[in-house]
């Protein structure tokens, strides 16, 4: 079986192996640091929530005294199960508050008093996960009592109103008229916040702010019409930025199903420091593992700045690196929503030919990934009517290539934020290719040695040429972050935001977070 | 143009028949009654004889239409208001000739995506050396140094950032409009650089995006909007009409 592309396996292999290579000293790196994102997902996990009178969030606030105590090297769980221990206070949320007061003082406990304070924090942390562990059970029993998307690919409309009271009723409108998948699009400015803001939101720009309480009251709001319409509709929320591995503890949390989370993409496109960026990564893909939640990568993201012709290895390049990072953080082949677009200009002859053979090869070196789908934005011009059109096309690739997640094109990209109107021609869009060409898969089998096998084949070549180039450098694929081998946008391991919240762990370092989801 | 004077009349088929198409959805379940006040609205917008040609249910609570028909306005050309291009279109080879001889240095130019805009597509397409429909990027003109700095540059950023390089021009690009956030980024921005630059060493400021008007530049404080469509070329031509002959005439 080498599937329609006849790729050759030792390429296949040694693209994999490549990737793996790149990947394993930025592993090595992660697990040598902290970042405050990370203590404050733990203290999360612990159950602190709340913020203070000005909006701070009680994490932020306990954390920036232990570390003006302690440091930040040694980790938040000593410092603090051992002020409870002491008796600072009964319980954490009064120990966050009587420390932002400044009357507690941290220090970094030893011997049996740290034994003790690991002891405590693994408890409590503990329970953290085993509420992570039951909303994912509680996912499984709802998806078996109301059944689950009738198809694939599973339908995915984006919600992006600014006010958490406003998305409600426009999701349950969108599940009503078909979508599988809900995305609530968050505000443009929360992934370079390193807080996470607190309690239901109306207010935001070209999105809604990821809190936890819009996260419960959405997917509360989803169970109820789950109910309605007899099967579990999926919600999906952003884990990227500054605030990752929190934003990742409050999803399961509050079991949400699908979570954004690239390897790269907020180095490359956020200017996120590439260290804060990678050791959060590995600690919310951990998260979403253990939550039985589906990440979707952000490889779109270089077609809709790069040619998508010329740049088409660097997604395939990516989904290797995502496969490979998320592999090691614990994550299933079916949690990987390896992200590709439809992006190639439309001018470009055989246009639709190479987003085929694009589309395939993801298919085919990925075959128990469920692949996200993402329809053109670049060459959506405002001429709404050859929009649809290019929608069409693209909804016929991804019948096609069997793709798992497709993200619904609407023909006012880049006019307006979809109308109703708009959602209701799309999905009729989606509906007509599904039942006119849903299998044609099965008929199609590209020229073994025809347009499409031979583009797919050099792209994966010339994937495993950028991989190759990544590991010319003396320090891999930081190295080549550092020097733009990916697009032309070059982000130094000691440049970009978020770098002073990156500590290298101590022999001391404690987290129970990371201990619990590192066993078994 | 027509050559009945300077008025028009919408082209459907035939010179004259002022036929129009237009589509929209109303609050009502589909009955004939919703029929009926799809056509009620299209003749309210001057549609005479308005044809309902399809209307959809989309819920229990809306419905959908395309309306066809004839409109009776008549469009004068003379009236017709529009920003022109004020200077003279120049390749990057005659713009580098007039920088290098108006300002005997390299003309600079700070570009960036403000606010919470994260959509660096516009500010790309004219900085980016690969450029916009077929025109090199302004990082192609050898005279023009360009700095970019990306998305979700905020404003204080950007001024420090254009002091510091001492820019000569400074291109703002909005693609985000949700709650104006355009208008009111923009506004932000022209105000904190008059407030930072004596009004005649301020840099020139050049706003761009698909949802402005070309028309409210006085409105926003800034010198020059540009809007859909745009190429590099313009762009590098109209900074250079506005630096580089300048210059060259003192």
């Amino acid at each position: 079986m080498r599937g329609k592309l006849d790729l050759d396996p030792a390429a296949v292999k040694q693209a994999r192996s490549l990737a793996r290579k790149a990947g394993r000293p930025i592993v090595t790196m992660a697990r040598k640091h902290t970042t405050v994102a990370v203590e404050r997902a733990t203290l999360r996990l612990a159950g602190l929530e709340g913020a203070d009178p000005d909006g701070t969030p009680w994490v932020n606030r306990l954390l920036d005294v232990v570390r003006a105590d302690t440091g930040l090297e040694h980790g938040v769980a000593l410092p603090v199960w051992d002020a409870l221990l002491r008796g600072e206070a009964d319980d954490l949320s009064t120990l966050a508050q009587k420390a932002s007061a400044g009357s507690v003082t941290f220090r970094l406990p030893e011997g049996r008093d740290a034994d003790r304070a690991r002891r405590a924090s693994r408890k409590q942390v503990g329970r953290g996960i085993r509420r992570i562990d039951a909303r994912r059970a509680e996912r499984d029993r709802l998806i078996q009592r109301f059944g689950d998307a009738p198809r694939t690919p599973w339908i995915y409309l984006i919600v992006a109103t600014g006010d958490i009271y406003e998305d409600i009723p426009q999701a349950q409108a969108a599940a009503r008229e078909g979508a599988d998948v809900i995305a609530v699009i968050r505000s443009t400015g929360q992934s370079l916040l390193d807080f996470v803001p607190e309690g239901a939101t109306r207010e935001g720009f070209a999105g809604t702010y990821a809190t936890q309480e819009n996260f419960r009251l959405m997917r509360a709001a989803l169970d109820d019409t789950s109910k309605e319409l007899g099967r579990y509709v999926r919600l999906t929320n952003y884990a990227s930025g500054l605030c990752m591995p929190e934003i990742a503890a409050l999803a399961g949390l509050e079991r949400l199903d699908m979570m954004l989370n690239d390897s790269m993409y907020g180095i490359l496109f956020r200017d996120i420091n590439p260290v804060r960026t990678f050791v959060d990564q590995r600690f919310s893909r951990q998260v979403h593992a253990r939550a039985g939640i589906i990440i979707n990568t952000g490889e779109d993201n270089y077609l809709t700045t790069a040619d998508a012709v010329e740049a088409a290895h660097t997604v395939t390049t990516s989904q290797l690196l995502n496969e490979y990072f998320a592999k090691e953080a614990g994550l299933g082949d079916w949690q990987l929503g390896l992200g590709h677009a439809f992006e190639i200009d439309p001018d470009v002859p055989d246009s639709f030919r190479l987003e085929l053979a694009h589309a395939l090869l993801a298919r085919e070196l990925f075959p128990n990934a469920p692949l996200k789908w993402m329809p053109p934005t670049r060459h959506m011009t405002g001429d709404v009517f050859r929009g649809y059109l290019l929608d069409g096309f693209f909804n016929l690739v991804g019948a096609l290539t069997g793709q798992g997640i497709l993200l619904v094109g609407m023909m006012t990209e880049a006019v307006v934020t979809p109308w109703l109107s708009d959602r209701d021609l799309a999905l009729q869009n989606v509906r007509y290719v599904m039942n006119a060409a849903g299998n044609l898969h099965e008929d199609f089998r590209p020229e073994p040695d025809g347009f499409i096998a031979q583009r797919a084949r050099q792209v994966l070549g010339e994937s495993i040429d950028l991989l190759d180039q990544i590991l010319d450098h003396e320090h891999g694929l930081l190295d080549a972050i550092a020097d733009g081998t990916f697009g032309l946008m070059k982000r130094p391991q000691d440049g970009g935001k978020g770098l002073d919240g990156v500590a290298r762990k101590s022999s001391a370092y404690y987290n129970p977070a990371s201990e619990i989801l590192e066993e078994k | 143009m027509s050559s009945s004077g300077h008025l028009v009349r919408p082209y459907g088929d035939t010179t004259g028949d002022g036929m129009v198409q237009v589509s929209f959805t109303l609050p009502v379940p589909h009955s004939k009654v919703a029929e009926g006040a799809a056509a009620q609205l299209a003749a309210k917008m001057g549609i005479d004889p308005a044809l309902v040609v399809h209307a959809r249910p989309m819920g229990p609570d809306f419905t959908f239409f395309v309306v066809y028909g004839r409109v009776n306005h008549l469009v004068n050309l003379d009236e017709v208001q529009v920003v022109e291009r004020d200077y003279p279109l120049l390749t990057p080879k005659e713009a580098n000739a007039a920088i290098k001889r108006a300002l005997r240095r390299r003309l600079v130019v700070v570009g960036g995506c403000i606010g919470t805009d994260a959509h660096t597509v516009g500010i790309d397409a004219i900085l980016n050396i690969k450029g916009f429909a077929g025109e090199k990027g302004l990082e192609y003109y050898r005279e023009l140094r360009v700095v970019n700095l990306g998305a979700q540059v905020s404003v204080p950023q950007l001024v420090e950032r254009a002091r510091a390089e001492k820019a000569d021009a400074v291109l703002v690009s909005q693609v985000v409009t949700q709650r104006d956030a355009h208008l009111l980024n923009t506004r932000e921005m022209s105000a904190a650089f008059r407030e930072s630059y004596p009004s005649d060493k301020r840099p020139l400021l050049v706003v761009g995006g698909p949802r402005f008007d070309e028309s409210m530049a006085a409105d926003l404080g800034v010198d020059r909007v540009f809007t859909r469509g745009t190429t590099p070329g313009e762009v590098a031509s109209y900074l250079v009409h506005r630096l580089a002959s300048k210059g060259a005439a003192a």
